[in-house]
């Protein structure tokens, strides 16, 4: 054949045609709303009528103190639960792929909460923190310990919330980790044991290294869950109490139940860019670090 | 790691007392309170109750005029519509994706990967749901799922399609298929490993998915399993064996799924995690 | 469900909603205290009779039966008891051949939402229950419910309660039962064994509390996991602020007062801020249906929340309804102490819908002293109508009765919420941070007016 028809038989078989239905649903529902939103982020906005405003909207979100709290929130909220779902994901990766005869139980009994319902999760773990009747503290009690206000307590509720975050989401990232380890090969292991090297030297030298690519899918999928959460929140908290668990996502929620539809949206836009603004560089900088091994 | 002997042992052993106190006390806790009467679960405790009561299951059924039942129908529909459609027009696009390079490629790409990452932007859809006269209906909702669910699936079906040998296409050429005919005839049969990920794995998602319903699918008639659930909260809030055992009611679809697709979902998940 | 106690529960979010239904007794601008205490004093039996006997007793409407069902929908928010509202709605099919069938929304800020994007989206119920007041004026009446004015069910309408539901002059909705209060609730068998008296001013509210505390019980009850409850203190605090600034509702609308520099406004956050050593251990973690039975148990035993809790204890607790009073929230010296009032919720008419009339029959029938009465048979009312010629039942609450001072003479104001078309969203969690101590009540009072300002911006309401 010659290479023009090559081309166009190629552009016949594979044609564009048929990114259309996806294309036509994923533009009208996800594209289109997030340029608008740039726009309505800008207005006064009651879903009739829209009123244009200019940065007001941006100007309250940044200055006030129950709207820009969310900022800090999520940035806590998103680090803690993606930095502990890679250490303990790793962890039990690693534990999961050696020669423990249970591993096939181990896995399943750590991975079954991610398929659970989040608020599912939300409603049991808030009746299991509650600071005087919950399970937790009364096993502390027997402990002798006097347990915190999990989700009462306003310099803790953030955190109580992320862990179960973890709990919920770390098979996930243990799967991952599973994957990413078997697949590298079993003679630089072997190479290894030739030189006499010891498990930290396997970990450190083979494993870590070698389990980069499933380290960064961890890293990013964790961390910008962590900046969208909401659900686990608003099951668990609803934001509070007072602010001291708000997400900049749960603000979103909240100025869309005031029917401040522009301030919601311009909340979304915030969100938006710090996603864009983060997760982009993280993915950049990750797959650089990935070559460079 | 190869560990050995009793080292193994004693490692094991503390691997599922952990297990046990992390996980499987949570589970326990809720199956244990949602059998108990309504003041034996306000203590909050893992005795056994003082008498079994089944009776609550079937008093979270009929709440509210059946509305367990109602959301769950609901729920199943928009779950089993959603894939349906994802299905069809992810392996489409994965397909074209995977095999085609040129500078259109590269931006869809960019837009599939932005798809997985940016948070939609909720007032604008539902703006833009409105203006079609889809908001608050079932295929709105449906059409949502499936708009956010695509860049995963299509993310599957690509790395996927990899593995699928181009002489395939290349026989159906000769053979003078139509492109579409040669797709669903030739190709598609053969992403049925990627395909059941897909189902089982959004359809967990769908079923799951709390805050899609909660601002696109408002209304009492329109309830989702997981709305119900969360308004339950409200309702039930001094009867915790009632709200658990609607817990685990709901639980019991991804519970099934996981039983018999175990090993695909893991299977499937770290493919599209770790190729992606 | 069979449930009682599941409908019953009411667990509002952000706004205080108003429920309605349930009540009995209260009118609230000083002015129709007259009014209000004629019909109070009215024999009771009259209307209880009037429900009892045959409808054509009532009214000549009786014979304008449909003869094909028509079904009505009417919204209203899951958190109110329907039992009432049901008992009148049978009557209605029985009367008139007019089916009701309930549309059941959330309640709080998430059922203002859906019911404002209902109205937006053109799928507004043929009746909706809202609440009265700037809640209900948010919603632009004028735009989409039905004028009222000149129905001649209107004209059974105290007149307190039309400024609550109008727009330039014109009524866009009736009242759907009787008034309530915010005030606080106590268990009178614990302050009689502790030989306590109801307190005239806050230092005596505080006293009594170190007293009850001494005693090893839990002087007020906090319920913030449902963090709407946390604003009671300061939003039954207004009778309070108005007796100290009478022009505070209007300048704080008009931009011209602010919580946080009017003292009488602040001392309201100030006073939630000095109970947290009284409140329960948990009170973070306490919900409300907890705290009314910590009420009801007397292990607590004051509990600042509108007066609809009555009839939540009434459902749960029968037997000890009697055992629970009421006292205004009292102001820092005792001839300043004043009741603070809520409306009815609003019953309004979708202007688009397309059963008007027979859905003015239903209001009509609704808000009649009989529609009243039989109500009462379901759920007891808790402070006076504001129908005219309805009147409390000889069996009201135990607590409702104690109300009745207040409204005799006149110490009563309608709460900010009817006078002011703004409430910052922000509010129950701001009361949160105040009343845990999170927060001073200084810089929640300025956080407070800083939201005011970010709604009134976001209404575009004018002056802001």
């Amino acid at each position: 054949m010659q290479k023009a028809s090559i081309t166009k038989t190629y552009k016949r078989l594979y044609t564009y045609k048929f990114l259309l239905p996806a294309g036509i649903i994923y533009f009208v529902l996800f594209l289109l709303p997030t340029i608008m939103s740039f726009f309505f982020s800008m207005t006064r906005w009651d879903l009739v009528d829209w009123e244009y405003i200019g940065f007001d909207n941006y100007k309250t979100f940044f200055s006030e103190s129950s709207l820009n709290i969310g900022f800090r929130n999520t940035i806590i909220y998103a680090v803690v639960t993606c930095g502990l779902k890679v250490v303990f994901g790793l962890l039990l990766g690693v534990a999961l792929t050696s020669g423990l005869r249970i591993k096939g139980y181990l896995r399943s009994v750590v991975f079954f909460p991610t398929l659970l319902s989040t608020i599912a999760v939300g409603i049991a773990f808030s009746s299991m923190m509650h600071p005087t009747q919950g399970l937790i503290n009364k096993a502390l009690a027997v402990a002798g310990i006097a347990g915190p206000d999990w989700l009462g307590n306003q310099n803790i509720a953030l955190l109580s919330v992320a862990l179960v975050d973890v709990w919920k989401g770390v098979g996930m990232a243990t799967v991952i980790f599973i994957a990413g380890i078997m697949s590298i090969p079993e003679e630089y292991y072997e190479a290894l044991q030739i030189d006499g090297g010891n498990a930290w030297d396997r970990f450190r030298h083979i494993t870590n290294p070698l389990v980069a690519p499933a380290m960064n899918s961890v890293i990013i999928l964790a961390f910008i869950g962590g900046l969208r959460s909401f659900d686990l929140v608003w099951a668990m908290t609803k934001g509070g109490p007072g602010f001291s668990t708000d997400l900049i996502a749960s603000i979103i929620y909240k100025q869309y139940q005031g029917g401040f539809y522009g301030l919601s949206t311009a909340g979304n836009v915030i969100l938006f860019i710090g996603v864009s603004l983060l997760a982009f560089p993280l993915l950049k900088l990750l797959s650089k670090r990935e070559v460079d091994l | 790691m190869k560990l050995k002997g009793t080292k193994r042992i004693i490692f094991e052993v503390i691997a599922v007392i952990l297990s046990i106190v992390i996980f499987w006390v949570p589970f326990f806790f809720v199956i244990i309170n949602s059998l108990k009467n309504k003041t034996d679960a306000a203590l909050l405790d893992l005795s056994w109750p003082t008498a079994i009561q089944w009776s609550n299951y079937r008093e979270v059924l009929i709440a509210q005029d059946h509305m367990v039942v109602r959301s769950f129908i609901n729920s199943t529909l928009i779950t089993l519509l959603s894939i349906a459609v994802l299905i069809v027009v992810s392996a489409m696009t994965g397909y074209v994706l995977q095999r085609r390079t040129d500078r259109w490629s590269g931006i869809i790409q960019f837009l599939v990967m932005a798809g997985l990452m940016i948070p939609p932007a909720v007032v604008p859809t539902i703006w833009v749901l409105d203006s079609i006269h889809l908001f608050k209906t079932m295929t709105g909702i449906v059409l949502v799922e499936v708009a956010l669910g695509i860049s995963f699936a299509v993310l599957l079906y690509r790395s996927f399609m990899a593995t699928i040998p181009r002489e395939i296409d290349e026989a159906a050429i000769v053979d003078g298929c139509g492109s579409m005919r040669m797709f669903f005839q030739m190709v598609f049969p053969l992403l049925m490993p990627v395909t059941s990920t897909v189902v089982v794995l959004s359809s967990v998602g769908i079923y799951n998915d709390f805050v899609n319903p909660l601002y696109f699918f408002p209304g009492a008639k329109n309830a989702t399993i997981q709305l119900t659930l969360y308004n339950f909260t409200s309702m039930f809030n001094t009867s915790w064996n009632l709200l658990f055992a609607d817990i685990i009611l709901i639980s019991l679809p991804p519970l099934v799924l996981f039983i018999f697709f175990n090993k695909k979902i893991v299977a499937g998940m770290t493919a599209g995690a770790v190729k992606g | 469900m069979a449930q009682t106690k599941k409908k019953t529960i009411l667990a509002l979010t952000g706004a205080v909603l108003l429920t309605s239904a349930l009540t009995a007794c209260g009118s609230n601008n000083n002015g129709n205290n007259t009014a209000a205490n004629a019909n109070a004093n009215k024999s009771p039996e009259a209307s209880q009779n009037a429900a009892a006997e045959s409808p054509a007793a009532s009214n000549d409407t009786a014979s304008e039966r449909y003869e094909k069902t028509v079904t009505l929908k009417l919204m209203i928010d899951n958190q109110t008891s329907t039992e009432g509202i049901k008992a009148v709605a049978d009557e209605i099919e029985k009367r008139y051949n007019i089916k009701t069938e309930f549309d059941l929304r959330p309640g709080g800020d998430e059922g203002d939402n859906l019911v404002k994007t209902r109205l937006a989206t053109g799928e507004m119920s043929d009746l909706s229950f809202y609440n009265s007041g700037s809640l209900f004026k948010a919603l632009k009446p004028e735009k989409y419910f039905v004028d009222l004015t000149n129905e001649p069910f209107m004209q059974n309408v105290m007149d307190s309660f039309l400024p609550t539901v109008s727009v330039d002059g014109k009524a866009y909705a009736a009242p759907s039962g009787a008034s309530q209060a915010g005030a606080w609730l106590y268990n009178k068998k614990v302050y009689a064994e502790l030989g306590l008296s109801v307190p005239k001013t806050w230092d005596e509210l505080k006293a009594n509390s170190e007293k009850i505390k001494a005693a090893g019980k839990t002087a007020v009850i906090g319920s913030y996991k449902d963090s709407w409850t946390s604003q009671l203190i300061v939003l039954a605090d207004y009778a309070n602020v108005q007796a100290d600034a009478p022009a505070f509702a209007d300048d704080f609308t008009n931009n011209k007062a602010k919580f946080a520099d009017t003292p009488a406004a602040l001392r309201s956050f100030q006073k939630l801020s000095e109970m947290k050593d009284f409140m329960n251990k948990d009170y973070l973690a306490t919900t409300y249906d907890q705290a009314l039975k910590m009420l009801v148990d007397g292990t607590g035993v004051q509990y600042p929340m509108l007066t609809f809790a009555l009839s939540n204890i009434f459902a749960t607790y029968p037997d000890k309804i009697s055992d629970i009073g009421v006292f205004a929230q009292p102001a820092d010296s005792a001839d300043k102490t004043a009741l603070t009032v809520w409306m009815p919720a609003a019953i309004s008419i979708y202007k688009d819908g397309k059963n008007i009339e027979a859905a003015k029959k239903w209001i009509n029938f609704f808000a009649s002293p009989e529609g009243m009465a039989i109500q009462a048979t379901k759920a007891k009312p808790e402070g006076p109508y504001v129908i005219k010629g309805a009147t409390l039942p000889d069996d009201a609450y135990e607590g409702v009765k104690e109300m009745m001072p207040y409204f005799d003479n006149g110490n009563n104001a309608p709460a900010l919420e009817f006078l002011s078309p703004l409430k910052g969203p922000n509010l129950p969690q701001l009361t949160v941070e105040v009343g845990a101590g999170m927060k001073s009540a200084e810089d929640n009072a300025k956080a407070y007016d800083k939201d005011v300002e970010k709604q009134a911006k976001q209404l575009g309401i004018q002056g802001w």
